[in-house]
């Protein structure tokens, strides 16, 4: 940086009608002062150093560089999926077949994926959304003030352990403990989809099923719903939280008509980007879910893939670049998909600041 | 019901007791938001007792961290998985060199620059998608551009790239995040000192606000340290020690731990739960710096 420092007293190039920048008067390069002018642009003179050129230069390039990043995701894959789509021998958005064995015949359709992806993020999200609202509303309103920021670091902890590491542990410890559970309701609710069982589906033994993946993808997506739902909560204005309690509100009364309306939109978009990251996640799912060639029924006991962890499963055996492609095409429907959720939770409190 | 008088002092029947539906439903609520609490709790401890259990006879033993896997038969103990801590912490490295500058620079131009600009409401947008871009689709991106267009092979360096779409937009977050606590009183006076603005922020705005940025860091590295998606789709495992970033394959910790997942013998099992132990003790590592450093310095505000 030092050489910048050298070359302030020789850039002396003085621009003038900059309206943004500051005027800044300094004393080593020896500027004359400008003589008072008429109020005009003129009067807005100011000394632009070369340093403040290129350092807001690079600042500038730097936010370029994230929109075209972005952009280029979406480009880049789409180029790459567009040889393999025209080779597809069945409909891509209708086809439940997904077959890229041999390249004559070429068959490959979203709809099994993106079944699978929404099934177990919606089962990831209805276990996880109550926990995370109960653990926010504890933070917040119960914890002795003390204890507050040692818990929520402990809840934090969890965001900190790698993905593959719960997904080792969903399989081979939480698997087996959720085996009774899973047991008794194939058993017994079997006529309910959700907990059917079809012959030679595999899933329920070994417990490679969407019951396990979704449990393990809740505790993954708790930490992010909690974080952002509890920093909404602590904006609770006060007046109402001491309004409500002087009107002789339980606790309970008080959070319901202060904390809980106040609070709600803030709630839906952490929500909305919990369900965005269950979508994407890879290697748990990866690790946890038996595959099957099977058609997938809906039933928590499958095993199945999803977009994420059907392209995981195939990655290092990317050799032709055509057979690569199919599964880019399922990797832009995924960055599609994860796109609208985020821009929706983005949407979701926009839309709250922008009513009050 | 008739309200109390009013002239003189209110005498007990005056504030009567809570009805015991209102109490029990406020009990209720109590319990159910503790309950969750301790939920969330749960799993956290039950995957640290599992890691702890299974893996700490692995890193206990003399060879693990200074040795790799090389030549060692899948069911022969002993070995270790230095390679692999090489990989991890040498991508992460790549990787930190890459994103830390661009990060800054963007939460700078947020702060500084951008004001309430056209593209810089743009970029906190892509920042905010960026954030929530999954790790394989960032895999599969460094895939299509540096490996099916410009024709480089696998390597470790390209999963340094995945992870810089994945690092980016959490530097970002944390500079921007700190850049705005930074008291605009040390601006003022710097600028009216005469002091250009580029060195403002060089030697004033981003020292004040240092602390926090490193603690973002170190939770960002500790973050991408774990990714295992780019990994298996940027680069093949090699179970022997590969220095070189850009050539070949390289074995880093989430990789052992799924290719030892499919070796069923008690010497995988226990390199799987050993890399899965050392790779979280890495990661509490870089949290535990964190935590220092933010308890260190933080904001002076006043």
């Amino acid at each position: 940086m030092s050489e910048d420092v050298a070359g302030r007293s020789t850039a002396r190039a003085s621009v003038a009608g900059r309206s943004g920048a500051r005027p800044v008067i300094d004393p080593e390069a020896r500027v004359p002062v400008p003589r008072p002018e008429p109020p005009d642009r003129q009067a807005d003179r100011s000394v632009v150093r070369r340093g403040d050129q290129i350092f807001r230069g690079a600042a500038l390039f730097s936010g370029g560089l994230m929109v075209t990043l972005v952009v280029a995701i979406g480009v880049f894959l789409l180029i790459q999926a567009i040889p393999a789509l025209r080779l597809d021998r069945v409909n891509y958005l209708t086809s439940r077949i997904w077959d890229t064995d041999s390249l004559d015949n070429l068959r490959f359709g979203i709809v099994d994926l993106l079944l699978v992806t929404v099934e177990v993020s919606l089962v990831a999200l209805v276990v996880a959304m109550p926990v995370a609202l109960g653990i926010a509303l504890f933070l917040t309103q119960y914890a002795p003030k003390r204890l507050a920021r040692p818990f929520a670091y402990l809840v934090d902890l969890l965001a900190a352990v790698p993905s593959i590491v719960f997904g080792l542990w969903g399989i081979f410890v939480l698997a087996p403990a959720l085996f009774p559970v899973a047991h008794w309701l194939n058993q017994h609710l079997s006529l309910v989809f959700l907990f059917d069982r079809r012959n030679g589906a595999p899933g329920l033994e070994g417990g490679g099923n969407l019951l396990t993946a979704g449990i393990v993808l809740a505790v993954m997506i708790l930490p992010i719903i909690t974080a952002v739902t509890r920093e909404v909560f602590e904006r609770t204005p006060r007046e109402h939280v001491e309004g409500a309690l002087a009107l002789g509100a339980t606790k309970w009364e008080m959070i319901r008509t202060t904390v809980l309306p106040f609070g709600r939109a803030g709630y839906v978009s952490a929500s909305m980007l919990g369900l965005g990251r269950a979508l994407g996640e890879t290697i748990a799912l990866y690790v946890i879910l038996s595959t099957t060639n099977l058609a997938f029924a809906g039933s928590l006991f499958d095993g199945g893939s999803t977009f994420a962890s059907k392209i995981a499963q195939a990655a290092p055996e990317f050799n032709d670049p055509t057979q690569a492609g199919a599964y880019i095409a399922a990797g832009l429907v995924l960055f599609v998909l994860t796109f609208v959720v985020n821009a929706g939770a983005r949407a979701a409190v926009a839309d709250r600041s922008g009513r009050r | 019901m008739s309200s109390p008088p009013i002239d003189r002092p209110a005498t007990s029947p005056a504030f009567t007791g809570l009805q015991t539906g209102r109490k029990i439903r406020n009990r209720v609520a109590t319990g159910l938001v503790t309950l969750a609490f301790l939920l969330a709790v749960i799993p956290l401890f039950w995957v640290a007792w599992t890691v702890l259990r299974y893996g700490v006879s692995a890193i206990a033993s003399g060879s693990w961290w200074t040795h790799s896997l090389s030549g060692m038969l899948s069911s022969q103990f002993g070995g270790g998985v230095y390679h692999a801590i090489y990989g991890t912490l040498a991508q992460a490295v790549i990787c930190a060199v890459i994103s830390i500058p661009i990060g800054m620079m963007v939460g700078i131009y947020l702060v500084e620059y951008g004001a309430r600009s056209r593209l810089a409401k743009a970029t906190t947008f892509t920042v905010d998608i960026l954030s929530g871009v999954p790790s394989i689709v960032a895999a599969l991106f460094i895939y299509t551009l540096w490996i099916a267009i410009v024709g480089f092979p696998r390597s470790g360096f390209a999963v340094s790239l995945a992870l810089v779409l994945l690092m980016v937009p959490v530097i970002v977050r944390t500079t921007e995040e700190m850049l705005k606590i930074v008291p605009n009183d040390l601006r003022e006076a710097a600028y009216a000192l005469g002091v250009p603005k580029w060195k403002t922020i060089v030697k004033i705005v981003i020292p004040t606000a240092m602390s926090g940025i490193v603690t973002g860091m170190m939770l960002a590295l500790a973050r991408v340290m774990g990714e295992t998606a780019p990994l298996l789709v940027l680069v093949g495992y090699a179970p022997f020690i590969n220095f070189d970033l850009f050539d070949g394959n390289m074995a880093a910790l989430p990789l052992v731990m799924v290719n030892e997942r499919n070796n069923p013998t008690p010497a995988g099992v226990e390199r799987m739960w050993g890399a899965a132990l050392t790779l979280v003790l890495i990661i509490t590592l870089f949290n535990l710096i964190a935590t220092i450093v933010s308890r260190r310095s933080a904001i002076k505000t006043k």
